[in-house]
């Protein structure tokens, strides 16, 4: 989707701001929201795919104006009233009115160092050979979709050459939606900076995206 | 809003107090374990942090073994030093050089190589980063105090996929003397995002 995190390439945000021996987190709410957030993974109700549609959809104007935690609270607390877990009613009374819902599982403290790594990989089994080849020129698709994908706008309808092939992997385009993990290539795609930003760039300069085969064509 | 400093839990802020309102429903609803929130956040607090990368680096920089098993299947060879966990599933090493810079960014949302650096910094994930990392990243780099010369490719990484970028700098000059564990210590996060160079200063102070 175009939205609020798809960022790159805009202007106006000002200098990138450093803070000198910066602590992981800043208040203890953001803690939880972080552990929360990974700890509800278990219950297998939605996928990473999932989790990131749910913090683009935030409102453009209040995604760009909140910090990390404040997104991912807003993520989370939209997928659990999606799966009817949480209500608002419930967080602003605290008292629990709706049933509990059936999860795969709920992660328990002995299972956490197993599960942070063990990771979640992306890859998948190859099933037919790679459309692209190393070295070659390929060009992305001109999409809009209102869903969520992972070509930025910024690399839509550019010339690239194709980098590194890196495999199978889940497709979030689909995978985002709950249609299935529709593996497919991955590809690394390196763009020129000039290509990309205009001739006023430094040609030796480049920008690599990793994308998926859906997101790419021959360049005839 | 109150101040964060407040310690009076009487004085909770709006979104602590939603904060710990959910956390008690979803403990309340056995969908989690706020034991298990704890250790999630200790790990990351303590277990999981820019140490591992820096342990990565200064072995590439030793063993030219590991150097070439990095170069080719970066994921195999950081796992195989036990740094498995999640968003470090799938990693790319990207080796700076005399005539390459390599800089890491997810415009996207803010994709970052827990498993070798832990939680990526504020900066990381907030919009002038973002935003300007693929289309001004001098500018960028400037904002760090580092200056790459127009005579030196800068190649971005945005990280939009399930794959991890770890920048393994450049040895710093006057180290030949020192062994892997010495050398972790001259290795900084930042110099493992790409923005900041280890110069032969750092590395003799």
């Amino acid at each position: 989707m175009n939205g609020g995190a798809d960022l790159g390439g805009m202007m106006g945000f000002g200098p990138v701001v450093q803070e000198d021996n910066e602590p992981n987190f800043h208040h203890v709410w953001e803690e939880r929201v972080l552990g929360i957030t990974v700890a509800l993974g278990a219950c297998g109700l939605w996928n990473i795919d999932q989790s990131r549609f749910s913090r683009e959809s935030m409102q453009p104007a209040d995604y760009m104006k909140s910090s990390y935690y404040q997104i991912w609270l807003y993520g989370i607390t939209n997928l659990l009233k999606e799966h009817n877990m949480i209500s608002e009613t419930e967080l602003e009374s605290g008292q629990p009115s709706l049933p509990r819902v059936a999860i795969k599982r709920m992660l328990l403290p002995d299972d956490v160092m197993p599960m942070l790594m063990a990771g979640g990989p992306a890859n998948r089994q190859e099933q037919t050979a790679a459309t692209f080849s190393v070295g070659q020129q390929v060009q992305t698709i001109n999409a809009h979709p209102s869903t969520h994908t992972r070509l930025p706008r910024y690399a839509r309808d550019k010339t690239g050459v194709i980098k590194k092939i890196h495999g199978v992997h889940v497709f979030p385009d689909s995978s985002a939606q709950g249609l299935g993990d529709a593996p497919t290539w991955l590809y690394q795609v390196s763009f020129s900076a000039t290509s990309l930003w205009g001739e006023d760039k430094n040609a030796r300069d480049s920008v690599s995206v990793d994308l998926w085969q859906p997101y790419l064509k021959a360049l005839t | 809003m109150h101040s964060h400093d407040d310690d009076d839990h009487s004085h909770l802020t709006d979104i602590e107090a939603r904060v710990r309102a959910l956390e008690s429903l979803l403990s309340e609803k056995g969908y989690i374990d706020s034991a298990s929130v704890d250790k999630i956040v200790q790990t990351y607090e303590t277990n999981i942090g820019p140490q591992n990368g820096a342990h990565v680096v200064a072995k590439a920089w030793t063993n030219p073994e590991f150097n070439t098993w990095l170069k080719n299947d970066a994921t195999a060879a950081i796992h195989s030093l036990g740094y498995t966990s999640r968003q470090g599933e799938h990693m790319v090493a990207v080796f700076n050089s005399a005539d390459t810079h390599h800089l890491v960014v997810c415009t996207l949302c803010s994709c970052y190589p827990w498993s070798v650096l832990g939680l990526p910094p504020t900066w990381y994930k907030s919009p002038p980063f973002r935003s300007r990392a693929v289309i001004e990243p001098r500018a960028v780099l400037a904002d760090f105090g580092v200056e790459i010369s127009e005579s030196i490719t800068i190649e971005v990484h945005d990280s939009t996929a399930e794959i991890r970028y770890l920048v393994i700098p450049e040895r710093p000059e006057n180290t030949n003397n020192l062994g892997e564990t010495e050398l972790a210590k001259l290795v900084t996060r930042d110099s493992m995002i790409g923005t900041a160079v280890l110069d032969k200063l750092s590395a003799t102070s």
